[in-house]
C-alpha cells in the first residue's frame, strides 16, 4: 500500500519508532508501526470499523475525564427545583429500620372531608407516597375509601399546586408575610375564615388566637357544610349535638333523601354497617330493609327496597305525613301526590313492628326542620340511643355556615375587617353569588389566602400561601364520632407549602412553629403519663384511643311543630349538590376523578341539569341540548342529561364545574353552578327554564342502561326477592334463569396451587367508585381526556355498569361492578396471534404488555368488553414524565401507546403475598391478599381469594345459591362470579314496589 | 397486419382475422413506445394516482408517529375501516386467481384476454389489504412477531389465533399470485424483447424474461408449470377468504360467530373481483382499443360470475338472519335486528341491498350484460355495496355485542378516510405503471386462441350460443 507521495516506511523509522516507545508495544504489521498516512487509509478502507479507533481524536485519558464530567453534570440536572432540600443529601449509610428497597411501607395519616377524619393507611415506596388505603383502625373507614382519598394521591404531584408565597403575584418569603401581619392591633379589625374545623389543634390555636386578639373574628365557610343538620339538632334538643345514626343496628332504615353512604361525615363507617345487614348468602339470611325518598337518584337509592323520587317539599311532606301518622305533633306540609296509601300504610307499618330497631335519617342537605322533624320521629319510635345516639359536639363551633359567612361578607362590606385571613376553601367560587364575596374581598386592607392552588381566591388575595396537601403535613382532625387521628406527613412540601397550623400560629406571633410541634403541644396538654409512648401509638394506629365524643344521654325532642317545613307549590325547582366526584370544585383539577364516570349518568368532564324524562318532555328538551337556567334571579346555561329516577320538576345541577383558575386539567370544564347559588336559597331554589340554542356535546361511558327488552333478556343482571329466595331455597330460578350446557371438547386444566377468584355481591354495591380510583392508582391507569372517551377509549380496568329495571319513571337501580372476569375458558386467549395474554398456572388471564402488538381481537372476542387499550401515547412515560409520573406505582407496568391491557387481579399483590408466604415456607392465607378495589369498597361488596381453600371466604361466597357468572351460557367460566341482587320489599308491597322481580 | 383497432363489437372470444402480429401490435405497441408519446389520458390517471398515494404515505406517517388512535376505532369497536378496507381489497384480489386457475382449469378460453390484468389487478389488490392489517397494529413496527422466525425470546407465533392463519393465506396467496403472474409473463416479456425499440427495453425486458428462446422444449416445460401452478392456487380462491372469514366466525361475537361465513365470504370476494375487472376492463379496452380481444362476450361472462355470485352473497344474507332467528339466542337475535333495524346504522344495511341485491338485478337481461356502461354502472355500486357489506359486517356488529354497558358507536375519521383514498392511490400508480411497462393482455395465449380460432372455430358450443342469440334478438 504505497505511492508516490508515501513512500514504504524504511525499517530505520520503525526501529527508531519502536525504541521511542515506553513499555511494551504490540503491533499488527510494519505500516502500523510506521503510521502511514497510507496505513490510515488502507485501515480506512479495508476495515472501516477497525480504523475508527484510529481516526478518533478520543482517547482512553479524554474519554474518562469526558466521562467524569458528564457524570459531574448529570447532578445539574437535579437542580431543576431550586428549593433544595433544606440541609444534606445522603444516600443511606445506614437503611433505616424497615425500610427493604422494592417493598413499600403503610404510615397511618387521614384526610380530612368536609371537616371530619377519613382515616388512610398510606403506602409508601422509599418515602414516596403512591397510594392510600383505608384504615382498618380507624372508626369512619374501617378498611375504606371514598373515590376522592384515592384520587388525592394525584393532586399531591399534580404541577400546578401553587409554589410559592406571592403578594399580587410577585413572590415573597414567610418572613415577609409574618411582617405584613406583624401589627394586628387587639384583632379587632382582624377575621379568620376557616372550612369546618374539628382538629383539636385548629381549634385551640383559633382559642389562643382569640385570648392573644379579643377582637378576633373567627368565621367557618363550608359550602357543603351540613347547617341544616347542626340547626336541626339544636331545634329539637335545644343544644348543639352530634348525632350519630347505627346502621348496625337498625332493620329498617327510612331514608329522607339522605345519601348516608356516599355523603356526609362517617359516610364508609355507614356504608359498611348498613351492608353487613344486608349480606346474603341464602335463605335463610335476614334482611333490613330500606325505605327511601329521594329528589335524585343517589348511591344510597341503589340499595333501597321502596324508593319513592320525591321533589324536596314532597320529602318534607313524607316526614311530615310520617310524624302525623306516629302521632307525633308536626308542622304542617303538603303531602306529596306520588306517595300513595299502601305505601305509607305499609310504611308505617313497618316502622311500628321494629320500635328501638328502626331508623329515620334525614339528607346531609335536608334544611333545619326536616332534620329536626326526624329527631322527633325517632323518639317517638323509641330509636333515641338505640340506632341513634347523642353526642357532644365533634365540630369546634358547630354553625350555619352560610350565616357566618354572611356575618363575614356583611362586616367586610362595613369596612370592619382590615386584615382577612383565609386558611383553606376558595370562598371567591364557592360563596353564594349574591354575598359577592369577591367585591367585599376588595373592601379589605389585606387579604390572605391559603390554598393548595391559588384558584380564584388565591387571585383575588393580596397574599397567598401554597398549602400543604394532607399527605405533607402533620394535622390531626376528628372523624364522625369524635375519634381524633393525629395525621402524619409522607413526605416534605415539595413546594414550600404551610399547614394552617403554621399560619395560624404565624399570626399569633410565632411564624417560626412548625405543625408537628403544635399538634403535639395541643395532645401533650390532653395526655396524662407517658406522653411518647402515647404519641408513637397514636401516631402508629391512625386514632387516638378512647378519643370519641362522649354520649349525651336522657335527651328527648322537644315539640318541632312550630317548625317551618318548605311548602313547595314550584313546578320546577333547582338542585344544587357537590359534585359526587369534584366535591366542591376543589378537586377540578385532579384528572382521576375528573374522568371518573358519575353514579348513574356516567357522566365525566362535565356537570349537566339533570332532569327526570317527564320533565324533559315538558321543557322539550333531549340529551345534550343546553337549557337557560333562571334561578334566584340569575341565568345560566347547562347542557341537559335526562336521568331516570329524578323526582319530576326537580334540575340537579352539580356544583365544582365551571372553575376559572383551577389549573389545565380542571379550568372550563362544566358549568358553574354556584353562579345560581343564592345565599337564602343554597340547595333548593324556584327555577325557571328554558330551551336555550346549540348543543353540548356530553362525554358518558355508558350509553345504554335500560334493563328492559333485550337488556332483561340477556339476564346479566338477575335479580329477585328474599321472598322470591325462600320459595326456592335450593335453586333460585331468578339466579339461575337459562338451563346451559358446559360440555367441553378439551380436558379442564388442574389448578394444583392457589386459584385465585372474585365474588361481587350485587346487593350491597353502591356504585360509589372507590373501586375504579383505587384501581387506577394501584395500577397506573392513564386518564384520556373528555374528547377520547367521547370516542370510548376510557382506560378503567374496573366499570361499575348501571342499570334500570323498571320503568323509565320509576325505575330501580343495579349497580355491576365489571372487570376482568379471568375467564378459565378465555375467549381473548386463542385469537391473540402472539401470545400476548394467557392463562398463568393460578388461572389468571395475565397480559404480556412487552408482547402484545396490538391486534385488538381479544378486545373484540372478550364478550365482556374490559379490556382497554392504548390508542394514543396516554400514560406518561418517563422520558418527558412530569411528577404526575411519580405518582405512578413501581411495581406496575406504564404502559406505552398501542398496548392492550386490563385487570390482573392485581397480580403484583399476589406475587408479594406468594414471595413472603415462601419466604415463610407456607401456603398464602386467605385474606393475604386483597387486590384494591376490594381493599377500598365500603360495603365489602368484593370478595377475593384462593378458590382452592375450602374454607376462604371467597370459596364459601362461591356456594352461595345466589351465586352466578354473568353470560355463563358462553362457557367462558369466569373466575369472576356474582351474587344475585336480592331485594327486601315489605310483604304488603311486593307485588308492586320497587324489587318485585 | 390484422385488424388493428376499431369498436366493432364481438360475442366470440377474440374477433375472427387476428393474427400474432395483429396481436403483438395492438398489446405491445403502447407499452413499447417512447415516454413521449405516453397518452395523455396515461399521464392523467397516472398524476392522480400518485397524488393519492402521496396522501397515502402522509397518512402513514402520520399513523405511525401518533398512533392508531387517529381512527376511529375505540372500545367496543376495536376493528373498524383499516379491516373493513382489508377485507375489501383482499375480496377484490379474489377474481384474479378465478379467471387465471379456475378458468384454466375448466378450459374456459375466454379467460385468456382478461386474465393478465385481472392477475394484476389481484396482486396489486393484496398489496393494498396486505398493509392494513399491519397498519391497524398498535404497534406496527413489531408485525413480524407474528412470523415463527427463531428469536432469541424463544417466542412463537400462536398458531390457534386466525390473525396468524390469515397472515400465512394472505402471504401464501400473494406468493403464488406473483409467481403465477410472472410465468405467464415470460413469453410475452421475450416477445416484448424482441420487438423493443430502445437499449432500455432490451435490457429491462431481456433481464425479466429470464433467456426465453421460444423452442419446444421451454414451451412444453413452461405450460407444464403454468398448469401445475394453477392447480396449486386454484384452491387458494377458496382459501384466503375463507381464512378471513375464520377471523370473524372463530369469535364469540354475536353475527360473526356463524358457520356461514366462510363460502359466503367467498363468494362475495369473487363478486366484488368481477365488479372490479369490469371496472377495469371497460375503461382499458376502450383506452387500448382492445375490444377486439376483451369482447362482449367477456364482459357478458363476467356479468353473468357477478349476477351468480352476487345471489350467493344475498342468500348468505338471508341465511345469516334466519341462523339469528333459528339460534334462539338473545345475543343473536337482537344482532340481527339491530343490523337492519338498529337506530344508528340501518341505512347500512338498506343500502347494501339495494346495492348488492336491486342493483344487479337488470344483469338477468342480455341488453344490460352487453352495455359496457350499464356494466360500469353496476360494477362501482356492487363495490360500493361490498365496502357497506364488510362495514356492517366489522364495525356495525361491534357496536353492541353482549353487555349493553359496553355498547358503543363508530364514526371513521379524516385519517380513515385518507388512508382509504390514499390506497386507491397506491393501487392506481401500480395498476398505471403496470399497463405502461407490461402487456396487459396475455399476447401468447391470445395467439394460440386466435390460431385454435382459425383452424378449429371457435369453441364447440359458439354455434348454439349464436342461434340462442338470434332467437333472443328476435323475440
Amino acid at each position: 500500500m504505497s505511492d508516490d507521495a508515501n513512500p514504504t516506511p524504511t525499517l530505520q523509522s520503525i526501529r527508531e519508532r519502536l525504541d521511542g516507545t515506553k513499555g511494551r508495544t504490540f503491533w499488527k504489521g510494519l505500516d502500523e508501526v510506521a503510521d502511514t498516512d497510507a496505513f490510515r487509509s488502507f485501515m480506512a478502507e479495508e476495515f472501516p470499523r477497525q480504523a475508527a479507533p484510529l481516526e478518533s481524536s478520543l482517547h482512553r485519558r479524554d474519554f474518562l475525564k469526558l466521562l467524569g464530567a458528564s457524570l459531574a453534570l448529570a447532578g445539574l440536572s437535579a437542580c431543576a427545583r431550586p428549593e433544595a432540600p433544606h440541609d444534606k443529601i445522603v444516600p443511606y449509610v445506614e437503611t433505616p429500620e424497615q425500610m427493604v428497597p422494592g417493598r413499600p411501607l403503610f404510615f397511618a395519616t387521614a384526610i380530612s372531608d368536609g371537616g371530619y377524619a377519613e382515616g388512610l393507611l398510606a403506602e409508601s415506596h422509599q418515602g414516596r407516597p403512591t397510594k392510600v388505603e383505608g384504615n382498618p383502625d380507624h372508626p369512619a373507614s374501617q378498611g375504606a375509601t371514598s373515590a376522592v382519598s384515592q384520587a388525592t394521591v394525584l393532586t399531591l404531584y399534580d404541577p400546578e399546586r401553587s409554589q410559592a408565597i406571592s403578594e399580587g403575584g410577585a413572590a415573597r418569603g414567610w418572613d415577609q408575610l409574618a411582617a405584613a401581619l406583624s401589627d394586628l392591633g387587639d384583632g379587632e379589625r382582624v377575621a379568620v375564615l376557616t372550612e369546618t374545623v374539628t382538629s383539636p389543634t385548629l381549634a385551640r390555636q383559633i382559642a389562643e388566637l382569640k385570648d392573644a386578639y379579643p377582637g378576633l373574628r373567627w368565621h367557618q365557610y363550608d359550602p357543603t357544610h351540613a347547617d341544616g343538620a347542626v340547626l336541626g339538632a339544636r331545634e329539637a334538643f335545644g343544644r348543639d349535638l352530634t348525632v350519630v345514626p347505627h346502621f348496625d343496628r337498625a332493620d329498617v332504615v327510612l331514608s329522607l333523601d339522605a345519601d348516608f353512604v356516599q355523603t356526609g361525615p362517617g359516610r364508609l363507617a355507614h356504608a359498611k354497617a348498613f351492608a353487613a345487614r344486608r349480606r346474603v348468602r341464602s335463605a335463610d339470611d335476614a334482611m333490613n330493609r330500606l325505605w327511601m325518598a329521594e329528589s335524585a337518584p343517589a348511591n344510597t337509592g341503589t340499595l333501597a327496597d321502596h324508593r319513592l323520587a320525591l321533589d324536596p317539599a314532597g320529602v318534607a311532606g313524607l316526614a311530615a305525613a310520617v310524624a302525623e301518622r306516629l302521632g307525633v305533633a308536626a308542622p304542617s306540609a303538603p303531602r306529596p301526590a306520588a306517595l300513595e296509601d299502601a305505601w305509607l300504610d305499609a310504611l308505617i307499618d313497618d316502622l311500628q313492628e321494629h320500635r328501638g330497631s328502626s331508623l329515620v335519617v334525614a339528607g346531609h342537605d335536608q334544611p333545619a326542620a326536616v332534620h329536626a322533624l326526624t329527631h322527633a320521629i325517632n323518639d317517638a319510635l323509641g330509636n333515641l340511643g338505640e340506632t341513634v345516639t347523642l353526642h357532644e359536639p365533634v365540630e369546634a363551633r358547630p354553625e350555619s355556615h352560610l350565616d357566618s359567612l354572611r356575618d363575614l361578607v356583611a362586616a367586610m362590606n362595613g369596612g370592619e375587617i382590615g386584615t382577612l385571613v383565609i386558611t383553606g376553601g376558595n370562598p371567591v367560587y364557592t360563596a353564594p353569588a349574591d354575598l359577592d364575596f369577591a367585591a367585599a374581598m376588595d373592601r379589605v386592607d389585606t387579604t390572605v389566602h391559603l390554598g393548595l392552588y391559588r384558584d380564584e381566591t388565591g387571585m383575588r388575595a393580596d397574599w397567598h400561601v401554597p398549602e400543604t396537601h394532607h399527605l405533607e403535613s402533620w394535622s390531626d382532625v376528628r372523624a364522625f364520632d369524635g375519634t381524633a387521628t393525629i395525621a402524619q406527613p409522607l413526605i416534605r412540601p415539595f413546594y414550600g407549602g404551610r399547614s394552617p397550623h403554621e399560619l395560624l400560629a404565624l399570626l399569633a406571633g410565632d411564624p417560626d412553629a412548625s405543625a408537628h410541634d403544635l399538634v403535639r403541644a395541643t395532645w401533650r396538654e390532653r395526655i396524662d403519663g407517658d406522653f411518647e409512648a402515647f404519641w408513637r401509638r397514636a401516631v402508629h394506629r391512625g386514632a387516638v384511643p378512647d378519643s370519641a365524643a362522649p354520649s349525651v344521654d336522657g335527651l328527648s325532642v322537644s315539640d318541632v311543630s312550630g317548625l317551618n317545613l318548605p311548602q313547595g307549590g314550584n313546578d320546577l325547582v333547582l338542585l344544587l349538590r357537590p359534585d359526587p366526584s369534584l366535591g366542591d370544585g376543589r378537586w377540578a383539577n385532579n384528572g382521576w376523578l375528573q374522568e371518573l364516570p358519575k353514579p348513574f349518568s356516567k357522566l365525566t368532564w362535565d356537570n349537566a341539569a339533570l332532569l327526570s324524562a317527564r320533565t324533559a318532555e315538558r321543557l322539550n328538551v333531549r340529551n345534550e341540548d343546553r337549557l337557560e337556567l333562571t334561578a334566584s334571579g340569575r341565568t345560566l346555561t347547562a347542557p341537559v342529561w335526562i336521568q331516570p329516577g329524578m323526582a319530576d320538576g326537580v334540575v340537579l345541577l352539580h356544583l365544582g364545574f365551571g372553575r376559572d383558575a383551577a389549573g389545565r386539567v380542571g379550568a372550563g370544564v362544566g358549568v358553574n353552578a354556584y353562579r345560581l347559588r343564592a345565599s337564602d336559597a343554597p340547595i333548593v331554589a324556584p327555577l325557571a327554564a328554558a330551551k336555550a340554542s346549540g348543543r353540548t356535546r356530553l362525554a358518558s361511558t355508558q350509553l345504554h342502561q335500560a334493563l328492559a327488552g333485550t337488556g332483561e333478556r340477556r339476564h346479566i343482571v338477575r335479580h329477585g326477592t328474599v321472598a322470591d329466595l325462600q320459595a326456592e331455597p335450593d335453586h333460585p330460578t331468578f339466579v339461575h334463569p337459562v338451563a346451559h350446557h358446559d360440555y367441553d371438547l378439551y380436558e379442564n386444566f388442574a389448578y394444583d396451587g392457589s386459584a385465585w377468584g372474585m365474588v361481587v355481591d350485587m346487593t350491597v354495591c353502591t356504585g360509589c367508585n372507590a373501586c375504579v380510583t383505587a384501581c387506577q392508582s394501584e395500577n397506573n391507569v392513564p386518564i384520556v381526556g373528555k374528547d377520547q372517551v367521547l370516542v370510548g377509549r376510557e382506560m378503567h380496568w374496573i366499570r361499575v355498569d348501571a342499570y334500570y329495571g323498571g320503568s323509565v319513571d320509576d325505575p330501580d337501580f343495579y349497580q355491576m361492578p365489571m372487570a376482568c372476569q379471568h375467564c378459565e375458558k378465555a375467549p381473548c386467549e386463542p385469537v391473540c396471534p402472539v401470545g400476548a395474554t394467557l392463562h398463568d398456572h393460578e388461572g389468571l388471564n395475565v397480559m404480556v404488555y412487552n408482547r402484545c402488538v396490538g391486534t385488538r381481537y381479544c378486545s373484540n372476542n372478550c364478550p365482556y368488553k374490559v379490556r382497554t387499550f392504548n390508542y394514543l401515547q396516554y400514560a406518561e412515560l418517563s422520558s418527558n414524565a412530569t411528577e404526575q409520573s411519580l405518582a405512578a406505582n413501581p411495581d406496575v407496568t406504564v404502559r406505552s401507546r398501542g398496548v392492550m391491557e386490563k385487570c390482573t387481579y392485581c397480580t403484583q399483590r399476589i406475587s408479594r403475598a406468594r414471595i413472603q408466604a415462601g419466604n415463610e415456607d407456607r401456603k398464602i392465607r386467605d385474606g393475604e391478599v386483597v387486590t384494591a378495589c376490594q381493599a377500598a369498597c365500603p360495603t365489602d361488596a368484593i370478595v377475593f381469594g384462593d378458590l382452592n381453600d375450602e374454607e376462604s371466604r371467597v370459596a364459601q361466597d362461591k356456594r352461595s345459591v345466589l351465586n352466578y357468572a354473568v353470560l355463563e351460557e358462553l362457557n367462558t367460566v369466569p373466575r369472576t362470579t356474582y351474587l344475585a341482587h336480592v331485594r327486601n320489599p315489605h310483604p304488603a308491597l311486593a307485588e308492586r314496589g320497587t324489587g318485585a322481580a | 397486419m390484422g385488424v388493428r383497432s376499431g369498436s366493432v363489437e364481438t360475442q366470440r372470444a377474440i374477433r375472427p382475422g387476428y393474427d400474432p402480429a395483429g396481436i403483438d401490435d395492438t398489446v405491445n405497441a403502447p407499452v413499447l413506445v417512447g415516454v413521449g408519446r405516453t397518452a395523455a389520458w396515461w399521464w392523467i390517471g397516472f398524476g392522480i394516482s400518485l397524488a393519492l398515494l402521496g396522501l397515502y404515505l402522509a397518512s402513514v406517517v402520520v399513523l405511525v408517529t401518533q398512533g392508531v388512535g387517529i381512527f376511529g376505532n375505540n372500545q367496543p369497536v376495536a376493528w373498524a375501516m383499516p379491516i373493513i378496507n382489508f377485507v375489501w381489497w383482499i375480496g377484490i384480489g379474489h377474481a384474479g386467481t378465478l379467471i387465471s386457475a379456475a378458468l384454466l382449469l375448466f378450459r374456459q378460453p375466454w379467460r385468456t384476454s382478461i386474465n393478465r390484468f385481472a392477475e394484476a389487478m389481484t396482486i396489486f389488490a393484496v398489496v393494498c389489504a396486505g398493509l392494513y392489517p399491519i397498519l391497524h397494529l398498535g404497534r406496527p413496527w413489531v408485525f413480524y412477531w407474528l412470523l415463527p422466525y427463531p428469536n432469541t425470546y424463544g417466542l412463537f407465533p400462536n398458531f390457534r389465533s386466525p390473525l396468524d392463519w390469515d397472515l400465512f393465506a394472505i402471504g401464501t396467496y400473494a406468493s403464488v399470485s406473483v409467481l403465477f403472474w410472472f410465468i405467464g409473463l415470460i413469453p410475452d416479456l421475450a416477445t416484448l424483447r424482441d420487438q423493443s425499440r430502445t437499449r432500455a427495453q432490451r435490457i429491462l425486458y431481456g433481464i425479466l424474461c429470464l433467456g426465453w428462446t421460444g423452442s419446444a422444449k421451454a414451451w412444453q416445460r413452461y405450460q407444464r408449470a403454468y398448469l401445475l401452478l394453477a392447480a396449486l392456487s386454484f384452491p387458494l380462491v377458496l382459501s384466503v377468504h375463507s381464512t378471513i372469514a375464520m377471523d370473524f366466525a372463530v369469535s364469540v361475537v354475536p353475527g360473526w360467530n356463524n358457520t356461514v361465513m366462510p363460502p359466503y365470504f367467498v363468494a362475495g370476494a369473487v363478486f366484488a373481483g368481477f365488479a372490479m375487472v369490469l371496472m377495469l376492463a371497460i375503461p382499458l379496452r376502450k383506452a387500448f382499443h382492445l375490444e377486439g380481444m376483451i369482447t362482449m362476450r367477456h364482459l357478458d361472462n363476467a356479468a353473468k360470475l357477478m349476477l351468480a355470485t352476487g345471489m350467493i352473497v344475498v342468500y348468505g344474507y338471508f341465511v345469516e338472519l334466519f341462523d339469528a332467528y333459528y339460534s334462539g339466542l338473545e345475543f343473536e337475535r337482537f344482532m340481527a335486528l339491530n343490523r337492519v333495524f338498529g337506530a344508528d346504522h340501518w341505512w347500512a344495511f338498506w343500502l347494501l341491498i339495494a346495492c348488492n341485491l336491486v342493483a344487479i338485478q337488470p344483469l338477468w337481461l342480455r341488453s344490460v350484460r352487453q352495455n359496457p356502461w350499464a356494466l360500469f354502472g353496476i360494477s362501482v355500486i356492487v363495490s360500493i355495496g361490498m365496502w357497506l357489506e364488510r362495514f356492517v359486517i366489522v364495525a356495525i356488529t361491534l357496536t353492541k355485542d353482549f353487555l349493553p354497558s359496553a355498547w358503543g358507536g363508530y364514526v371513521p375519521t379524516f385519517w380513515d378516510w385518507s388512508l382509504y383514498a390514499g390506497s386507491f392511490g397506491l393501487f392506481g400508480t401500480l395498476f398505471f405503471l403496470f399497463i405502461r411497462l407490461l402487456p396487459s393482455i396475455a399476447t401468447s395465449e391470445m395467439k394460440e386462441l386466435a390460431h385454435h380460432d382459425a383452424h378449429h372455430g371457435s369453441d364447440p358450443f359458439e354455434e348454439i350460443r349464436q342461434d340462442v342469440h338470434a332467437k333472443e334478438a328476435r323475440s
